[in-house]
């Protein structure tokens, strides 16, 4: 847990204008509140279990597994989720605390359009307003996710400032929440912002890790090596992690995007290149100049195109509860194409990051080993992206 | 007392309502900054703020983001900033305050960021991302350097959060106008002007409203409820669209509504 002031070890805080801080505070009394009513718990449960489709299936890759050669490799299966990733466990955990706050709209920001989607889906559902604020570039490389927002009657806003990524829409979600506190409740998409988020996102998310807990019983899976996820902000890793951050028998591997490598100044590695500063609000490891200047992030999947990552992750790394390694552009295109022959199962290139991490560890493992991977998410929209990448197959 | 509130609170006591105007340092290169500061000063300006480019300026509008962004694609950096501040001292006595956000001063070293401004000659620092709970990150190396760490009250700022934040309150409280980010238009005061009411009650520090206040009739409105008026975005507009000149007008323009609120009518800026 965070201390009171929001903290895990040095990270996190509250960095952000006294206008938002009246709402900070109240969003963290409700929560606190909330977290342990029934009413409300029954009430998440339901819409995760009847709306969302939980639990999701911990499903053993057979022909993975027979072609590494080595030991056991499950997937969780997060894709297989209404809207198609993890994004949605947060998006209702939310939407429903929006609700019981009494705020009528949302607002949130988009990278990929993942949690863009899962908002304006609960959004949808629940009959609040919704506004997404999405990167100009992104809009462009994400056109199907910006369409079927449109579809479920939430409104999206090209950003343009800045360079008109990930971080300049979080920075446009941030104002128009400023400016419309009063009746608006931001929903922010990771484990990231200031404090009580980068906690009740976690909470929200920390759903895939009891479900592995339990399924690794019910599959008998007796010895797990290793669980491995991909990291942007860090949402879906903080969910599959989290049950697991006092087992030292497991090796916890969160990998972050190379982009074109690491020694390039084109990733999005903020653990393993950054160092920690503020941004949105927490102080976590950030890419950026001797000057404190956000250095634009790179990645072919845009969900990961972040310069921050969540200020939990940050204290699991100097704590060395997790591995944080980062995988290149294309080795998680080669992962992408793998799954699907193999498995024919399409991942999103953000999981796809954790999939290629597989050639690194498979040759460690022995054949009675397990290693689960957090497929967070399907990989439908990047399709437009890998064929632009990939060309003809 | 700072410099900085002395100024203030020596206004107040002649009757007379303070003008802070921001610049963002580099912006469209430091030559300018430095000319149009100096010149804000001859045609009345009380206090200058000069804003320190940052990448992701959560807490500004439009024209200040537009700004920092071009100004640092210009080549604007913290160690170039420092040697403005340098520059205007050299030329001034004026009070001159930096509005910089966390990462700025993280990044280039949290000591070495308020050492190297204090040492060049700022008189209070604006850390708009920088809220009560986290102000014990700079509250004693500020105080060390004898510079002071100006606290934000915004409409939404409850009660008890007024009076534990007026209560720290150095050199000038910063009263934020409106709910939202700077520039834009703004013609209400009302709301802030009870929370500055509230915060009067607590502490004798000059009061000053910023955010949105872009014309001489906006700055009149506000100076009803404050000690003060702080002016940036617009600055920043008519150096854009009309250089120096531009600027000198509107500084003037504000001025001479401002003398009207504190009762002199004639000769305004010349008194100031």
């Amino acid at each position: 847990m965070p201390d009171k002031h929001g903290r895990f070890g040095n990270f996190g805080g509250q960095f952000v204008p006294e206008t938002v801080m009246p709402a900070l505070l109240e969003l963290e009394e409700s929560y606190a509140r909330l977290k342990n009513d029934e009413a409300f718990k029954e009430e998440l449960s339901f819409y995760l279990r009847e709306y969302a489709g939980r639990p999701t299936k911990l499903y053993f890759a057979k022909n993975l597994t027979e072609h590494y050669g080595r030991g056991r490799i499950y997937l969780k299966r997060e894709d297989l989720l209404h809207t198609g990733a993890h994004k949605i466990n947060n998006a209702i955990g939310q939407a429903i605390l929006a609700r019981r706050m009494g705020k009528k709209k949302i607002v949130a920001e988009t990278g990929a359009g993942q949690h863009g989607v899962a908002c304006a889906t609960v959004a949808a559902l629940f009959g609040l307003e919704c506004r997404v604020y999405m990167g100009k570039e992104d809009i462009e490389r994400q056109s199907l996710n910006v369409f079927r927002m449109r579809l479920l009657g939430t409104e999206v806003f090209p950003v343009t400032s800045g360079t008109g990524t990930l971080k300049d829409a979080t920075s446009e979600a941030i104002r128009y929440w400023v400016t419309n506190v009063g009746d608006t409740h931001y929903i922010i998409g990771s484990v990231v912002g200031p404090h009580p988020y980068p906690m009740i996102v976690r909470d929200f998310q920390k759903v895939i890790g009891e479900e592995v807990k339990e399924q690794i019983m019910n599959l008998n899976i007796e010895k797990l090596k290793y669980i491995v996820a991909c990291v942007g902000g860090g949402s879906n890793a903080m969910g599959i992690f989290y049950s697991f951050r006092n087992d030292k028998d497991i090796i916890k591997i969160g990998v972050e995007a190379a982009g074109k490598g690491v020694t390039t100044t084109e990733h999005a590695a903020s653990l393993t290149k950054g160092r920690p500063g503020v941004l949105h609000g927490a102080f976590s490891y950030l890419l950026q100049d001797d000057d404190g200047q956000i250095i634009e992030p790179y990645s072919i999947s845009a969900g990961l195109d972040y310069p921050g990552v969540g200020p939990e992750h940050s204290f699991f790394k100097d704590s060395g509860k997790v591995e944080y390694k980062a995988v290149t552009d294309e080795e998680a295109l080669e992962a992408f194409k793998r799954l699907a022959r193999i498995e024919g199962i399409i991942p999103a290139l953000e999981s796809s990051h954790a999939l290629a991490y597989l050639e690194e560890i498979m040759p460690k493992t022995q054949v009675d080993e397990s290693v689960i991977i957090c497929l967070s998410g399907r990989g439908d929209k990047d399709v437009d992206m890998a064929v632009k990448v990939m060309g003809g197959l | 007392m700072s410099n900085l509130s002395e100024k203030l609170q020596g206004l107040k006591a002649s009757g007379r309502k303070g003008l802070v105007v921001y610049l963002t340092a580099g912006y469209p290169d430091y030559k300018a900054t430095l000319e149009t500061a100096l010149a804000m000063e001859e045609e009345g300006a009380d206090v200058i703020e000069i804003g320190i480019p940052f990448s992701d300026p959560i807490a500004d509008g439009p024209v200040i983001q537009k700004a920092a962004t071009l100004a640092l694609k210009a080549g604007a950096t913290t160690t170039k900033s420092i040697e403005l501040i340098k520059e205007i001292r050299k030329a001034s006595t004026i009070p001159l305050v930096v509005m910089t956000y966390v990462n700025s001063i993280l990044g280039y070293g949290m000591e070495k960021f308020i050492t190297s401004f204090a040492q060049a000659g700022i008189n209070g620092i604006i850390v708009p991302d920088l809220p009560l709970e986290e102000s014990g990150l700079l509250e004693d190396l500020c105080k060390e350097q004898g510079i002071d760490l100006i606290q934000l009250i915004a409409p939404t700022s409850t009660k008890d959060r007024i009076d534990r934040i007026a209560k720290k309150a150095e050199g000038f409280l910063y009263c934020v106008s409106n709910t939202g980010v700077t520039g834009g238009q703004h013609a209400n005061y009302e709301q802030i002007g009870s929370v500055i009411e509230s915060a009067r009650q607590v502490a004798d520090i000059p009061m000053a409203i910023g955010f949105g206040i872009g014309t001489p009739e906006g700055a009149l409105a506000a100076a009803r409820y404050a000690d003060a008026v702080i002016v940036g975005s617009a600055i920043l507009e008519k150096l854009a669209h009309e250089g120096i000149d531009g600027v000198r007008g509107l500084v003037r323009a504000i001025c001479v509504q401002l003398d009207k609120e504190s009762g002199r009518y004639e000769d305004s800026s010349k008194s100031r």
